[in-house]
């Protein structure tokens, strides 16, 4: 055997996966329970390397959507198209490319770090000395060294979260799939644990696919798939979404929110949103908007702030009943006053 | 194909390591029954004469095999019963999405579970001196291998129901309405010579009936028909290692069916 025949091997193994620039296409996917349409006509791509998420509320089928990509459902309607592969031809083979990470710990709390890295790679045909290879690189990467040995009951919230990375990893995905992957972490670790997924962007040899519900977390993504009731209703990088948005945000917190967005509304002639008992204003220039509902209604104001768009602005005027673009939005909401 | 046998063994170590980690788990299956065991045998010792069997047979000696099969199906069924709540928020919510097929998951957790019991029940085998049993080696090695095979078709039952079930809530139901009444009427609890003739009918169509006649036969290595009356011991070794491999198949097809991509 000659050993020239290795690396050409190797290089004609790369050509080869090269060909599928696109790690996920999907087009018009249709998913039911019963009679209920949980997603329709869902059609996105997603790039080598990058990462994306989907960012929607509880019961806008995000979770749907996870479990078709990792090979739990399959997509009633439309295509889904996985590494070059069609899912509905290939999801066994697929399976062996796909890292998944659950919302529930899927990792053995009883059992040890190392163990639940070990009998995870036995499912994948690892064992041996590259089982221990794979196991070293990922306790290494995740910077669990020191808790191998440790139960994974007794660490925290965090580090768990991060065996469970360290275990979807462990026998080298090409493409990794996350539903909700920060769920019950606090922001911080949150933030810490979206920094293990960058740093596997920076290597870019995996494509990372996630579904969240906090914004802070669907910022840092590449690009973001906005869900709502089974559609996209936006499919842009963060920082393009929120640039949609006309300026400023002013937020007002008041003791009686509905009476004075009422009042904000006569006297404004502003499109007012009432979420989770705060008042949504926006304008080119918050802050004159800010003195302005200050002098005439002080006295309701508990407080008042403005800011650049956040991804939640962009949500709410995406998904808000009565939130539309500033422009279009005074017309819109003049019109039903009308009416 | 990625190796079966690797995946198999992946399951049942995870298992292994799992109940090391318990020690209470293995107290409570095998104390459960042992308290059965003494209290229903003392209570019962002098009351009882089973039919056919030699005058000088306690209760307590007639009650000793089925109260092992009683540590066989607790032990069976509950560590397969883990199945519901693993495979939507634990372990096996990783092995679903690998590449794995369902015949490998089934067996890798039958395998584990038949293990578990088995361990049990060789705790509990300590026990027959007690009952006035005095087992010689070739009756030890018969009683392990009926119990393997016992604790395996048990655990296919127990997975064919995990598997098919979305709650554990349902569970007790199916535990006190189908699976304690398979036992007592398999002449663990009576023999089914003295029974009325319907109850006989029922004892004669449960497939426990035949394994509990095994045990028995193995303990003893001579004529089980003593207190069972299930006819030959070919019929007995048939039926028995025919429920375990029907209830294999049945396993595996339910986890089929709970995986197909609907």
């Amino acid at each position: 055997m000659n050993e020239a025949s290795f690396p050409q091997l190797s290089t004609l193994a790369v050509a080869e996966r090269a060909t599928a620039a696109e790690a996920i296409v999907a087009r018009g996917v249709g998913f039911s329970y019963g009679a209920r349409e949980v997603l329709r006509g869902v059609s996105f791509t997603v790039s080598r390397g990058e990462v994306f998420g989907f960012l929607g509320p509880n019961g806008s089928g995000k979770t749907t959507l996870f479990r078709v990509l990792s090979t739990l459902a399959m997509p009633a309607r439309g295509t889904v198209s996985m590494l070059g592969q069609d899912l509905r031809e290939a999801s066994r083979t697929l399976r062996r490319s796909l890292g998944v990470v659950f919302q529930n710990p899927a990792v053995d709390a009883k059992l040890t770090v190392s163990e639940n890295l070990r009998y995870h790679g036995y499912l994948y045909g690892l064992r041996g000395a590259k089982l221990k290879e794979r196991k070293e690189a990922m306790l290494e990467l995740l910077e669990l060294k020191d808790f191998a040995a440790a139960k994974v009951q007794t660490l925290s919230s965090g580090f768990r979260r991060r065996v469970e990375l360290a275990k979807a990893l462990l026998h080298e995905p090409e493409i990794l799939v996350l539903d909700e992957p920060s769920s019950g972490l606090d922001p911080g670790a949150r933030r810490e644990f979206f920094n293990y997924l960058l740093k596997l962007r920076a290597s870019r040899a995996v494509t990372v696919v996630l579904t969240t519900h906090h914004m802070d977390e669907a910022e840092r993504c590449d690009r973001v798939a906005v869900l709502h009731r089974g559609q996209l209703v936006a499919l842009a990088p963060a920082g393009e979404l929120k640039r949609r948005i006309g300026g400023d945000v002013v937020v007002v917190h008041a003791a009686r929110p509905e009476l004075l967005q009422q009042r904000l509304k006569q006297r404004f002639g502003y499109p007012v949103t009432l979420v989770d008992g705060m008042l949504r204003l926006e304008s080119p220039r918050g802050y004159l908007l800010v003195a302005q509902v200050v002098e005439a209604f002080g006295e309701e104001v508990e407080s008042i702030s403005f800011g650049k768009p956040t991804l939640e602005d962009v949500f709410i005027q995406l998904t808000g009943q009565r939130f539309f673009p500033f422009a279009d939005a005074e017309s819109a909401d003049a019109q039903s006053d009308r009416t | 194909m990625i190796g079966l046998g690797l995946q198999i063994w992946s399951l049942w170590q995870r298992e292994m390591r799992r109940f090391s980690r318990q020690r209470s788990r293995l107290i409570g299956a095998v104390l459960q029954p042992v308290v059965f065991w003494f209290l229903l045998g003392a209570g019962l010792n002098g009351a009882f004469r089973p039919p056919g069997a030699p005058p000088a047979t306690t209760y307590m000696e007639y009650f000793y095999p089925g109260v092992i099969v009683l540590v066989l199906l607790f032990t069976a069924i509950f560590s397969t019963i883990s199945t519901i709540e693993d495979r939507r928020e634990g372990f096996l919510q990783g092995v679903v999405v690998a590449p794995i097929s369902p015949a490998a998951i089934v067996v890798g957790q039958a395998l584990g579970s038949t293990t578990l019991a088995l361990g049990e029940g060789l705790v509990f085998l300590v026990l027959a001196p007690l009952a006035g049993i005095s087992l010689s080696l070739a009756g030890v090695l018969a009683t392990v291998a009926t119990m393997a095979v016992i604790a395996f078709g048990l655990a296919g039952l127990g997975l064919a129901l995990a598997w098919r079930m979305e709650s554990t809530q349902g569970f007790h139901a199916i535990m006190n309405l189908i699976l304690i009444p398979i036992w007592l009427l398999s002449g663990a609890f009576f023999p089914r010579a003295g029974a009325p003739r319907w109850l006989q009918s029922i004892m004669s169509v449960n497939p426990l009936t035949y394994a509990m006649a095994l045990l028995r036969g193995s303990l003893y290595l001579r004529n089980f028909e003593f207190g069972a009356s299930a006819g030959q011991t070919g019929l007995a070794v048939a039926v028995t290692i025919g429920f375990a491999a029907l209830m294999l198949m049945l396993a595996v097809s339910v986890a089929r069916r709970g995986l197909a991509l609907s």
